[in-house]
């Protein structure tokens, strides 16, 4: 018997899959911007020349590089009750994307940082910058936008990523695909909308990125 | 209940992550032997083929691992095919692996010159021939360390596996935690475990990144 593919059988749930897209975004969103400003801060302690604060941003670093995500999600959620810190399901999805993005973007940033030519933080010192000017305006600044591509590309795959978090029951989108398809059965035609879904999602948070790579980048003239 | 020493559950995963190495094995040489073979392909420059590719690699990029691997677990059954968990995932982190295997090459053939192609073409070369001993040489040595540092991605991806029920390092994980009610400590296992797969990978591809570095300036 031939199977009938049945897409329809969807339609009746469409406000869930809406639902998981808006909480999905929300999970990016947040998971982002505190993301990348850890990663800022992670990349500035890396360049600092403390070797202690240096070192444990290293350790850091590598142990989110070096285990999956589902894991640290796990360890985040069931794991942390154990030492009395107890979160949502939202909260621990929000915490394990922060965690992880502010690994990768920490190395990101710093290969940014590495790439600044010496000869420019001493032009900025000689014209009487202190310390956090030189960080925000020479360096940080133009680091940003040679690695906005990475950076921008990192966040499309940490948005992906958070597809797992449906596995401690945080309501997004993957997670309004397996209640759809427990309740009508559909589990081909469920995932394979919803990866449309995600693929356009992908699709459309790049070229946000890339508008917003623009804007924060576009040489402005200060008078 | 019964009771779990930590030694028991540090052997109990360590018998889940022989899984996790041969899953990985399995999909970083398949995905490598897909990926190579498009990468041919797309380099013979038919426009539809380089647009089916180009599509493929959108494809997988822009998904979630999570969603390819359902789609192989529900889809294959449609066509007949009744596939344990292994299979689709087996399956599925093959065209995963595959699609940025392709990329990230594709990325070392094009910084090969164009000179050394037609240098090699009025030779009287044809593409196979150009392609084995010409440019794929060449390429090769800068694709090893990005290649290395993708298997790192590729162990991680294993975990996903765990969700369509293959029992690997994650899922053991999850059943012995079920058993023991010590999610601290058997997460944290979990994650040394991964961490000594991943490590030595990421280091010995950034080693071979300094080492090559010499070699090509």
């Amino acid at each position: 018997m031939a199977y009938k593919f049945d897409f329809g059988a969807i339609v009746p749930h469409w406000e869930l899959l809406v639902d998981g897209m808006i909480l999905t975004t929300e999970l990016t969103v947040i998971g982002a911007v505190v993301g990348v400003g850890l990663g800022i801060m992670g990349a500035w302690a890396r360049a600092s020349r403390a070797p202690v604060i240096s070192q444990i941003v290293g350790v850091y670093v590598e142990l989110i590089r070096n285990t999956p995500f589902l894991v640290q999600l796990f360890f985040i959620f069931f794991g942390l009750p154990a030492l009395g810190v107890k979160l949502s399901e939202f909260q621990a999805a929000v915490l394990a994307m922060i965690v992880n993005l502010g690994a990768y973007s920490t190395e990101i940033i710093r290969a940014g940082i590495l790439a600044i030519p010496q000869g420019q933080i001493e032009a900025a010192q000689s014209l009487a910058m202190n310390r956090v000017q030189i960080f925000r305006y020479v360096v940080l600044l133009p680091a940003l936008k040679k690695i906005w591509p990475a950076l921008s590309s990192q966040i499309v795959i940490v948005m992906l990523g958070s597809s797992v978090c449906s596995q401690i029951a945080a309501e997004e989108l993957t997670f309004g695909a397996n209640y759809i398809q427990a309740i009508n059965f559909r589990a081909f035609e469920v995932y394979f909308v919803v990866t449309g879904l995600y693929l356009a999602m992908s699709i459309l948070l790049r070229m946000g990125l890339k508008v917003l790579g623009n804007f924060l980048f576009e040489r402005r003239r200060h008078v | 209940m019964s009771e779990f020493s930590l030694w028991d559950i540090v052997y109990n995963l360590l018998l889940a992550a022989r899984w996790t190495v041969l899953l990985s094995l399995t999909a970083f040489v398949l995905g490598g032997i897909v990926g190579l073979l498009l990468l041919m392909v797309r380099t013979a420059g038919n426009p539809w083929v380089v647009r089916f590719v180009r599509g493929y690699v959108e494809l997988f990029q822009g998904t979630p691992l999570l969603m390819q691997l359902f789609i192989v677990f529900f889809g294959l059954p449609l066509i007949g095919l009744d596939v344990s968990p292994w299979v689709a995932a087996t399956f599925g982190l093959t065209l995963f692996t595959s699609a940025f295997l392709t990329e990230i090459w594709r990325g070392c053939v094009e910084s090969v010159g164009r000179g050394q192609w037609e240098a090699s073409a009025s030779l009287g070369m044809n593409f196979t021939q150009q392609m084995r001993y010409i440019v794929l040489p060449q390429a090769l040595r800068i694709a090893i360390p990005p290649t290395v540092g993708f298997s790192v991605q590729v162990v991680k991806g294993t975990a996903v596996a765990s969700i369509i029920g293959f029992v690997e390092l994650t899922k053991a994980g999850t059943m012995i935690t079920n058993a023991t009610y010590a999610p601290f400590t058997v997460y944290g296992c979990v994650a040394v475990m991964y961490f000594l797969i991943c490590y030595p990978l990421s280091l010995f591809a950034r080693h071979l990144e300094g080492k090559f570095r010499n070699v090509a300036r």
